[in-house]
């Protein structure tokens, strides 16, 4: 489980039309198996580094290395088998004219065999609790739904890597918490390696560990609770912090004594709890 | 928007609902070259009555059809007022200047009109009982000889089924670009011919740059899925060629006949 499957080594990328680099000498391993979140404002290049990832831009410097497969034109569309990417708006990557079509598509371009693909489109609708609707066209699902059937189009494609390139961002609390619970189950359940570049605090802060950019730069890459310690940074840096941190800094305000260390939303009740119970 | 029957598919589980989409199209296609055939009114009697038959077996209602004929009628009844007025021949009822109403100037507008009716009523038959994608599949799978002269009959048809899959998508969103620009003072369909334009250009801009955003969207989409072009694709959906469809063809060469038979009764 400890070997790296992503490994990413001085990076940089810059648009044509842009005098700034997207991203500057950028460095990030992914273990196999792992969930990692990479949060950062607007434009502090989190989807450039996705799309690098999956070889859909060309870096200027740095190599990028998937499964020790090094990222080059001619490896590309095998690297890409590897990595399911799941975008942001669910209307406009919905390929196919319903949901069991838009299931088969990366298959169908994969050439697998027909009998085969009606079986994984089958299984991975399925597991995203989709199958009822295999008939729907999209414009009959919610966000959410759409969403989900991205996600089984990426199931069905068996890749090690899932990205989720702000994948929650247009969804409504309730869908964003159901697509939340099924990376959960595909990370730990099935394994996947899961890269989730992510605006949502909370959605972040389940991850096993998160990477933060600034201005194309990595600034810190640790676990959740070494990361939303830094708070006040953190929103200087044009991000939030999870409720569980803003709970701690009102109480704060009031003058009384709170943990340094970040608390996650259990270990903030069990504080609470203890700190009545003193009293 | 309403008003467009054009692709308009009501679902079903007719037997025509069930014939492969290719023989539909072929058939209908057909039954519009042979209505050219018919010249007296047996002839377009057994055509109504074969029309007519196909349109109960769909089991959709006959309104629908009704209202398929609706956006033509001034067209049809024009063509049937010149034919009416204007042909010469066959005992002479009513005369003024160029006009004149005659027996053979009836009929020939009677015939206008049923072929008229004919065509659409067939032609509504295909898009109301057939779903616009496989309506595209048929098109890909009748284009495909044409493979050979380098027609790239596997990108058009995907270009056919992404645009069919869109228009949903982007009805929807005409109607909320219309709204926002409403509820910001624009006036849709108000005002002389030249302000009526006007006012539809805050409608298109932004449609056609949201088209862009979503066509990139969606090629990177297709991309990020392994999309390398029509080579080496399998197919998920696929029509089968049952007994329905060769019987569907067997009763149409049946009507040829017949039909062939009253032309020179």
């Amino acid at each position: 489980m400890e070997e790296p499957i992503i490994e990413i080594s001085d990076l940089s990328f810059k648009y044509p039309q842009q005098k700034r680099e997207a991203l500057s000498h950028l460095d990030l391993t992914v273990t196999s198996g792992e969930w990692v979140a990479v949060i950062g404002h607007n434009g502090s290049g989190k989807s450039t580094l996705a799309k690098l990832v999956d070889g859909l831009l060309v870096p200027e410097t740095g190599t990028v290395k998937i499964a020790g497969v090094s990222l080059t034109s001619e490896t590309l569309w095998d690297i890409r088998k590897n990595i399911g990417m799941v975008f942001q708006n669910p209307d406009n990557q919905f390929v196919g004219a319903n949901v069991e079509e838009d299931v088969a598509f990366g298959l169908e371009n994969q050439g697998v065999p027909r009998e085969q693909m009606i079986e994984r489109v089958r299984s991975a609708l399925e597991s995203v609790g989709m199958w009822d609707f295999a008939q729907h066209e999209p414009a009959r699902l919610s966000g959410g739904q759409k969403q989900r059937v991205a996600l089984a189009g990426v199931i069905a494609l068996r890749p090690k890597i899932i990205i989720m390139d702000e994948a929650t961002s247009m969804l409504d609390p309730e869908g964003r918490k159901e697509i939340i619970q099924l990376i959960k189950n595909l990370n730990q359940k099935n394994g996947f390696t899961v890269i989730s570049i992510t605006h949502d605090i909370e959605e972040a802060s389940l991850a096993e560990r998160v990477v933060v950019i600034d201005d194309g730069v990595l600034v810190q890459n640790d676990k959740p609770e070494n990361v939303f310690q830094r708070g006040a940074a953190l929103i200087e840096s044009g991000l939030d912090i999870p409720f569980s941190e803003k709970l701690k800094n009102e109480i704060k305000n009031y003058g009384i004594e709170v943990p340094q260390e970040y608390l996650t939303e259990k270990g903030m009740v069990d504080w609470l709890c203890q700190f009545i119970s003193k009293k | 928007m309403n008003k467009v029957i054009l692709g308009r598919y009501i679902p079903g589980k007719s037997i025509i609902h069930r014939l492969d989409p290719r023989s539909k199209l072929i058939l209908s296609f057909y039954f519009i070259v042979v209505i050219f055939l018919a010249n007296n009114w047996q002839t377009y009697a057994l055509l109504s009555f074969f029309t007519i038959m196909s349109v109960f077996m769909s089991g959709v209602s006959f309104s629908f059809f009704l209202k398929g004929v609706r956006p033509l009628i001034w067209l049809i009844l024009f063509t049937v007022l010149l034919q009416v007025f204007f042909s010469r021949g066959g005992t002479v009822y009513w005369q003024f200047g160029p006009l004149s109403l005659t027996s053979s100037g009836v009929i020939n507008g009677s015939y206008v009109f049923c072929r008229f009716v004919l065509i659409i009523f067939m032609s509504t038959l295909l898009t109301l009982t057939t779903a616009p994608l496989e309506i595209a599949d048929a098109m890909e799978s009748l284009m495909g000889p044409l493979k050979k002269i380098k027609v790239p009959v596997y990108e058009i048809s995907l270009m056919l089924s992404i645009a069919l899959r869109f228009v949903p998508t982007l009805m929807d969103e005409t109607e909320k670009i219309m709204n926002a620009q409403r509820s910001r003072g624009v006036n849709f369909g108000e005002g002389s011919i030249v302000q009526q334009i006007k006012s539809v250009i805050p409608l298109l801009i932004p449609l056609f740059v949201s088209s862009f955003n979503r066509a990139e969207d969606l090629a990177t989409a297709m991309e990020a899925r392994g999309y390398r072009g029509g080579e080496g694709r399998t197919k998920y959906r696929v029509h089968f060629w049952r007994l329905n469809d060769t019987l569907a063809c067997v009763v149409f060469a049946f009507l040829t006949v017949i039909l062939l038979g009253l032309r020179n009764w």
